[in-house]
């Protein structure tokens, strides 16, 4: 396997759905490893996400859900992998502000979670638009 | 009211029982039997983290779970009962004579095992478990999500899930 600075992992599609809207919009197809949870016990996702972590070299792991699997299995890698960061959550923009952060990768992943959750807005509030 | 589901998921908590089936059913406590899990302080964090705040776990060893189902099921709130293998839901159900229906949310593939839908894989000697306990009387069905057709056992080890 290539090098990748992180790994995303989440249920369905998710993570190489959201991999490929960063690759189309960057054209960095080198940044993310994607893992799907779909048709994989817990201790299956764990021992793949730790496959890919080795292989890779990647510190970071992005999840979808806090609940979920992928998280799970994370946090259970973290146990023995003291470098291992988690961000749970993630969305197009965290992933696109860590693709340009050139810091450890650690310190981007970060701020890029800082970015992702300033970017979820809510548009069309009828309150706002009156200027209440 | 009470326990509305009694799930065995490899996975135990996660995204389809939080969600999947937590939001639709307003499930506000989860009740996990799993022996490892029980005692271990540091797996019960893990598993708490994933869980939003109005949702109270319990963690119940089997002998424990035994003790307190009629606590359990007699809660005004709505929960779910998960435990992690077919094993232990079988002593749990034996041990209590308080369950009449087993829900299969999730039995991923291991060695021995055999795929019958795309989220259940039993070894024979599971699929003669699972049949004991229909044969006793306990409603067996296979259901991974709310939105999905429950199949009855009969129709999982026939394939009928794959047609």
């Amino acid at each position: 396997m290539s090098k990748y600075r992180a790994l995303i992992a989440g249920h369905g599609d998710f993570a190489a759905g959201i991999v490929s809207a960063a690759v189309q919009i960057t054209g960095r197809d080198d940044v993310f490893a994607s893992l799907s949870n779909r048709g994989l016990s817990a201790a299956d996702v764990a021992a793949a996400m730790g496959r890919i972590l080795d292989e890779s070299g990647a510190r970071v792991v992005f999840t979808d859900l806090p609940a979920g699997s992928c998280t799970m299995a994370a946090r259970r890698l973290q146990r023995d992998r003291s470098g291992l960061v988690v961000v749970v959550g993630v969305n197009l923009a965290t992933l696109l502000d860590f693709i340009f952060d050139d810091a450890d990768d650690v310190a981007a992943a970060r701020q890029a979670a800082t970015k992702g959750r300033e970017a979820l807005t809510v548009l069309g509030d009828p309150g706002v638009a009156r200027g209440a | 009211m009470a326990l509305e589901l009694y799930r065995i998921d490899d996975r135990l908590i996660h995204g389809q029982v939080v969600v999947g089936w937590g939001q639709p059913l307003d499930v506000q406590f989860l009740v996990l039997v799993d022996d490892e899990v029980a005692a271990s302080e540091w797996e019960q964090e893990l598993y708490r983290m994933g869980v939003p705040p109005e949702m109270e776990v319990f963690f119940e060893s089997v002998a424990s779970a035994v003790g307190r189902l009629p606590e359990f099921q007699a809660d005004a709130r709505i929960g779910i009962l998960l435990t992690g293998d077919i094993d232990t839901m079988r002593r749990l159900v034996t041990e209590s004579g308080r369950i009449r229906a087993i829900n299969l949310g999730g039995v991923h593939h291991k060695p021995g095992r055999i795929q019958r839908l795309r989220y259940i894989f039993l070894s024979r000697e599971e699929e003669k478990v699972l049949q004991a306990l229909a044969a006793e009387g306990i409603a067996v069905s296979a259901q991974d999500v709310p939105a999905a057709r429950p199949l009855p056992l009969e129709d999982v080890l026939n394939g009928e899930g794959n047609r």
